[in-house]
């Protein structure tokens, strides 16, 4: 039906490899193609736009070129590396940013200088994120029909984080304070969506590496409201919210006397549940809160 | 470093046009509603809320600004730029400063929040990707806390194995070179 050339992300080649993996199990049952973009590399993340703005866009700007080769769009599951990829289309839209980036990029690859990254009748490659290729009324509809055991009886809050709606003018999301895409999406399983406040607060992201505290303490905030909701279960197209809330689950119980034990669940991973795969199929042992 | 002009000339002081060129953001519109640090959800760990840095920034008060823990704790989840009613990118300020802060040498408030990103960034300059083993071995050697959720959190990872023991890389050399053409501009 739909082929993509596809970004991982070091996240979804390391801590969150069985976002990876489930997604492509699910998309294999949706006949989505994802072609692995080769020799991708990172795209920066929070470290290179906080440190230097030309970095911050030839990062993303190297695997955005690599994606035009393609002439596919781009599924970048990850919504960080989603999120970088379409900064820099916008950033780059700006001729003299272009041209810098491009000629740095141009002398990393030992390509002649002047060359065009794309040729300029080339439209910018198409990046969507997972909630963009999956959440389409198509889709959807796939999706439904693909459920072979509804999810019954699950409650489920949806957590879209900071990424996947901010900016809103660049990655234009169905609303900026109460989007719906993924409640849609995780109803048609036949889960029980409640309602929640959180859907676009922060989890703190990258704070996780420096300063621990923060993010315990956020993560906290989220957790709270979600059981205060009579959630189950939170679920995410995120890998930095996934890991903030269940990897740091048990040192966010051990700090606060907390004894949340809410399992985090990716987008894909409820998805396979509902196509019928297994716990082990889909690799939810790797979860820490089980 | 590479600066790119505005589209129009900026009035006021040198922090207010610099930050301004760089981020595009018209700080000078800010008039002090305090949205930003309504939203904020780090603003109850910051020294200056987000708003008295837009404030610090209209003013000139370079040391203010670019000495905060804010500039270094803001978590860039762009609550505070899709809110402010004068559309002021308030997230990109904080960039913008975060670059400056940089380029003149200042000791950051929040050395830990620097050096993660040095790391980070390490990794990806010599292999193109993230290795997050790594990353987290260097910070805890450069924290001088080297058992820093090894036991809480990386004995489990590893465990279930999400933790690569062997890093993956890129084509060997040419992000390295990007990051070393950046730097030559």
């Amino acid at each position: 039906m739909y082929t993509y050339s596809y970004f991982p992300g070091c996240s979804l080649h390391g801590t969150a490899k069985e976002y990876d993996h489930s997604l492509r199990l699910v998309a294999g049952k949706l006949g989505v193609e994802l072609q692995e973009l080769e020799d991708w590399s990172c795209c920066g993340a929070t470290a290179a736009h906080s440190t230097d703005e030309l970095l911050a866009l030839a990062l993303p700007a190297r695997n955005l070129r690599l994606a035009a080769m393609t002439g596919r769009p781009l599924l970048a599951p990850c919504v960080m590396c989603f999120n970088r990829m379409r900064v820099t289309q916008h950033q780059l839209e700006n001729p003299a940013r272009r041209q810098a980036v491009e000629a740095i990029l141009a002398e990393a690859a030992g390509r002649p200088v002047g060359e065009p990254a794309t040729a300029p009748s080339q439209p910018p490659v198409e990046v969507l994120g997972l909630l963009q290729a999956f959440g389409n009324d198509e889709m959807l509809a796939a999706i439904e029909a693909a459920v072979t055991r509804p999810l019954k009886g699950l409650k489920a809050v949806c957590y879209y984080g900071c990424l996947s709606v901010r900016p809103p003018e660049i990655v234009h999301p169905d609303s900026l304070e109460n989007p719906q895409v993924m409640d849609r999406l995780i109803a048609k399983l036949g889960a029980e969506v409640l309602d929640w406040p959180f859907k676009t607060e922060c989890c703190g992201g990258s704070l996780a590496l420096a300063r621990i505290d923060i993010v315990l303490a956020l993560g906290r905030r989220l957790l709270s409201m979600a059981r205060s909701v009579g959630a189950d279960c939170v679920v995410t197209a995120c890998p930095m919210c996934h890991s903030n809330l269940d990897t740091r689950q048990k040192q966010i119980n051990a700090k606060f006397g907390e004894s949340f034990k809410l399992p985090i669940y990716y987008v894909t991973e409820l998805m396979g549940l509902a196509f019928g795969y297994s716990a082990s199929d889909l690799w939810l042992n790797k979860h820490l809160t089980a | 470093m590479l600066t790119f002009k505005a589209d129009q000339p900026v009035a006021g002081n040198a922090l207010l046009r610099a930050i301004q060129e760089q981020s595009g953001a018209r700080v000078q519109d800010c008039y002090q509603c305090g949205k930003c640090t309504a939203g904020c959800p780090v603003s109850s760990f910051m020294d200056l809320m987000p708003r008295q840095v837009m404030r610090a920034v209209q003013l000139g008060q370079a040391d203010l600004a670019l000495h905060s823990s804010t500039i270094w704790l803001c978590a860039s989840c762009e609550t505070c730029s899709a809110r402010c009613p004068m559309e002021i990118d308030v997230a990109g300020v904080m960039d913008a400063l975060r670059h400056l802060a940089l380029a003149r040498g200042i000791q950051p408030a929040e050395k830990n929040v620097v050096l993660a990103h040095r790391v980070f960034l390490e990794s990806i300059k010599r292999l193109g990707r993230v290795y997050e083993v790594g990353v987290v071995a260097g910070l805890n050697l450069g924290t001088l806390h080297p058992f820093a959720n090894v036991v809480d959190v990386g004995l489990p990872m590893f465990l279930r194995g999400k933790l690569n023991i062997i890093p993956e890389r890129a084509t060997r050399g040419e992000v390295k070179r990007i990051f070393v053409n950046v730097k030559g501009t």
